[in-house]
């Protein structure tokens, strides 16, 4: 397949790429994994002029706890690494698990976080249940560094506010107030799928209340949309499946699927019903984050 | 680690990378968008590692970088200098066939061998981190290899066979008619 030609730049630093990014101009592609890249470069999608790898940057494939600031996790780090990890195995199991969906195991290998964050597409695996999470993206440009609310972060299909000279290089996730979690993928294979529609949930449960809950659906608007109608049924009521088929069901008023080869808007807005309802159950009875 | 870099008549810049393939250090000159798969085959001519959908679906292209499974027409060349890889002609020893290999001819695992290869190299994976895996196990190790000949049950088979040591099936398992072969 035909791959246009590019100069390979592997700079050491983040600093030295962002300056990179800076110098070289409009045509000018950050290398993360390439699972999303590579593709888009073979369809003819992209033609850039310049690659700036990440690869020599071995602290962006690290995950760790900082007190007070949350779990922090590289750019770099993979779905593999992501479901391997004990750190998040113990604090955040849905995140592993939710990996673990991903593509398939030579794809988990190669992708990273950061890129499946990038990349913007709206049905990506793991930015619907980071948002759940609260979750906020580390920015970095030459001169200075923001961090951004992820889901303020993706802003579009394949956009997000990243800007040309700068390098998204950590994921935080806050210490949680929430007592579970989960993300709920519907492909149509176990493997290799991209999802039709996925759902991600976060609640918190106190003495059977729900004090809070956060909804958010993939695959079924440009963006991973929250269900803040669904979100606000929810709060302050004593748990019933009557009180979870009813934010359910405004869950699927509220999204806004299209149809595509994957699947039509009228069967992902009714999958948005099952799986938001499935999703909640899940969180509240498996209570873990 | 990118050692020299020569620029051409036309502008075009190539990279002196050096990759371990098999075990031995082998240096090539590529331009920056050249693909593994493509180099291990047309410069190396390691052609058991085949291409099928080029785009990461299929699996054929598997290799093991760093140990890992990936799909080695997904990683541009020049990231892996300096890093390890394994193809499928790495994995027999001194001409002896691996396990998974000896199991899988042996269990009639391969059927137009196409997929052969990336299979052999996800089970090796899996079966270097995880020498008893359980069926599930293996099925969701291989989840990225196509079988288009939907072989799959005895390449699970085998795969299985191979990690319980069992690398010809016993005449149990598949009763055969006076004079058949396998």
């Amino acid at each position: 397949m035909y791959m246009p030609d590019f100069e390979y730049h592997a700079p050491k630093t983040v600093a030295e790429a962002c300056v990179l990014l800076d110098e070289l101009g409009e045509k000018t592609i950050v290398l993360g994994g390439g699972s999303d890249l590579l593709h888009k470069m073979k369809n003819g999608h992209i033609t850039p002029e310049h690659v700036v790898s990440l690869k020599h940057m071995a602290h962006l494939r690290e995950i760790h706890h900082e007190e007070g600031r949350g779990t922090v996790i590289g750019a770099l780090v993979t779905p593999n690494g992501v479901y391997t990890s004990p750190l998040l195995q113990e604090r955040y199991l849905s995140l592993p698990m939710a990996a673990h969906e991903m593509g398939n195991p030579q794809v988990r290998n190669r992708g990273t976080v950061g890129g499946n964050i990038c990349n913007a597409s709206p049905l990506a695996d793991l930015p619907p249940l980071l948002i759940a999470l609260n979750a906020s993206v580390k920015v970095v440009e030459y001169a200075g560094v923001r961090v951004v609310a992820l889901e303020d972060f993706i802003c579009g299909p394949g956009k997000t506010l990243i800007q040309r000279d700068e390098i998204l290089t950590e994921v935080i996730i806050p210490d949680q107030t929430a007592t579970g979690s989960t993300y709920i993928k519907f492909g149509l294979r176990k493997s290799g799928a991209l999802a039709v529609v996925g759902v991600a949930v976060a609640v918190t449960v106190k003495d059977g209340v729900l004090v809070d809950a956060r909804i958010v659906m993939g695959a079924v608007a440009p963006v991973p949309m929250r269900a803040k109608d669904a979100e606000a049924i929810l709060k302050g009521q004593v748990i019933t499946d009557a009180l979870l088929e009813q934010a359910a069901d405004s869950a699927a008023a509220e999204c806004k699927p299209i149809t595509d080869l994957r699947g039509s808007a009228e069967y992902r807005r009714e999958m948005i019903r099952v799986l938001t309802r499935r999703a909640l159950r899940k969180a509240i009875d498996e209570g873990h984050v | 680690m990118i050692n020299r870099t020569i620029t051409d008549k036309d502008g075009v810049k190539r990279y002196l990378i050096t990759l371990n393939v098999n075990g031995d250090d082998r240096t090539v000159l590529v331009k920056g968008n050249a693909i593994l798969a493509n180099v291990l085959r047309d410069e190396l001519n390691l052609t058991g590692t085949k291409k099928g959908c080029e785009l990461g679906d299929c699996g054929s292209c598997t290799v093991l970088l760093e140990g890992k499974p990936v799909d080695s027409c997904m990683v541009l060349a020049i990231e892996a200098d300096g890093r390890e890889i394994i193809t499928i002609e790495g994995v027999a020893v001194n001409s002896k066939l691996d396990a998974i290999q000896e199991a899988m001819i042996n269990y009639a695992a391969i059927q137009c061998g196409y997929c052969t290869p990336g299979m052999v190299l996800s089970a090796k994976a899996l079966l270097t981190r995880n020498p008893h895996p359980t069926e599930p196990e293996v099925r969701e190790a291989i989840s990225g290899n196509l079988c288009r000949c939907t072989g799959y049950v005895h390449i699970v088979e085998a795969v299985l066979a191979a990690s319980e040591g069992r690398l010809s099936p016993g005449e149990h398992e598949y009763p055969r008619e006076e004079g058949e072969s396998i």
